[in-house]
């Protein structure tokens, strides 16, 4: 008989579930989880500081009541050790359990940064519902932080503990925050926005040790700048969980990697979310994560159904200089047009015919989004 | 009038403003938006998260 397996209870497993549950009330679903299995959205994490929220505030439904409201088995605190695709079944502690379709959902790791020093690993990073709760105590008692990286998470909880008024000192080793995603002018407003809230940036540097200070923690540059800090939060980027999939023999480059219709190379064998890379793109946004779990809702519940990717801009949490980024699809040639003003910056990327590409929006800038948005081709038609 | 925020993604939705680009105009209360309606910046349908007021 079938029944489906699905391993991750963040927003991309919760999901699913969800947009299964629509189509097929009946299939008997088994989430499993390491995490408590309560529902909360990542997003949410990097700008709810400032709001004085606490994980509970974050968080909806426990496991329980998940699982009734997804006629589901939530296996919580549970972690899948193995996957054999050959017999069709996880081992979870010493159970096994069956499945005949399985769906792997398990999310990505924050990357570590390489430091010396003897305060190492204090290093922070919030990449869950439970790392905020351990970060808002830590919070509680920091005026001095530290994050190293400048990207798009970095920046936003810059703001937020910014807001939240602590002193906020961001390290990054490119020349300009969010480099690999902004043309140099937007980049460059962001940069001045967040100063402008007191953030102080350390651009072209890397931290390469954090020791323990009289007080707080000593973060030491590559030119030797020390800077003082009460806490330190890593926010370099993520990397899609693939060890398990890969132990399984399923194949894995950046992510877990799945075609458009999220099949992965074992048969039965599915990826969504941020662990998973779609016909070569790996996206670890919110809109990318809800377009995949409707296509495999329907996949799963007997219409085989690809993933159709539209343009999918992201917004930038950074209220001190609102950031609305479209980036330019592979393979796409053209140059941007960059306009500056009061509003903030508008820069386009287009074709040789004046065609849209891409585009970067600052400040009141990024209010014309989604009017732009429909200009744009879809990145995966 | 009141200010909506998506639950998923913190899209602000303020009914004073509306969003006239979506078609939605100034003033449109959020129980006027149609079911159908998804959030503009992370997709999540309106029937399925509801926005709780801020």
């Amino acid at each position: 008989m079938e029944h489906i397996v699905i391993i991750g209870s963040g927003l991309a497993g919760y999901t699913l579930a969800r947009e299964l549950r629509k189509l097929d009330k009946a299939v008997p679903l088994i989430i499993i989880t390491a995490d408590d299995g309560r529902y909360y959205s990542k997003p949410l994490l990097s700008n709810a500081l400032a709001q004085g929220k606490t994980a509970d505030q974050l968080a909806g439904a426990f496991a329980p009541v998940m699982a009734e409201q997804l006629n589901a088995e939530v296996l919580a605190f549970s972690r899948v050790e193995e996957i054999d695709p050959v017999a069709r079944s996880v081992r979870v502690a010493q159970r096994v359990i069956a499945y005949s379709k399985l769906v792997l959902a398990l999310g990505a790791d924050p990357v570590r940064p390489q430091l010396a020093g003897n305060a190492a690993d204090s290093v922070l990073s919030v990449n869950d519902l439970m790392d905020y709760a351990r970060f808002r105590e830590r919070m509680a008692g920091a005026r001095r932080v530290t994050i190293l990286g400048g990207g798009l998470i970095g920046c936003e909880f810059a703001n937020d503990l910014s807001h939240a008024g602590h002193q906020v000192d961001i390290v990054h080793p490119a020349l300009h925050p969010l480099d690999r995603l902004l043309p140099e002018a937007a980049a460059q407003d962001l940069q001045r926005g967040l100063a402008g809230v007191g953030v102080t940036w350390h651009l072209g540097h890397t931290a390469t040790a954090v020791n323990h200070a009289a007080a707080g923690y000593a973060v030491t540059l590559d030119d030797g700048v020390i800077i003082a800090a009460d806490a330190v939060l890593a926010a370099i980027g993520l990397r899609p969980r693939v060890t398990l999939a890969q132990a399984a023999g399923i194949r894995a480059a950046r992510g877990i990697q799945v075609n458009r219709l999220l099949e992965t190379s074992a048969a039965g064998v599915y990826a969504l979310g941020d662990c998973a890379e779609v016909a070569g793109h790996v996206l670890p946004y919110v809109m990318p994560l809800m377009a995949q779990a409707r296509a495999l809702a329907a996949t799963l519940a007997g219409t085989p159904t690809e993933v159709v990717y539209p343009a999918m801009p992201v917004m930038v949490k950074t209220p001190a200089c609102p950031v609305a980024v479209a980036t330019v699809a592979e393979g796409l040639a053209g140059s941007w047009q960059v306009a500056c003003g009061e509003e903030g910056v508008c820069a386009l990327y287009q074709d040789d015919q004046q065609g849209l590409l891409g585009f970067a929006l600052t400040g009141k800038q990024a209010g014309q989004r989604q009017a732009l948005a429909k200009r744009l081709p879809a990145l995966m038609p | 009038m009141k200010v909506w925020t998506c639950v998923v993604c913190g899209f602000i939705y303020d009914e004073a403003a509306g969003l006239p680009e979506e078609g939605i105009a100034p003033g449109t209360r959020w129980q006027d938006i149609p079911e159908g309606w998804a959030c503009p910046d992370c997709g999540v349908a309106k029937a399925d998260f509801e926005m709780v007021a801020v």
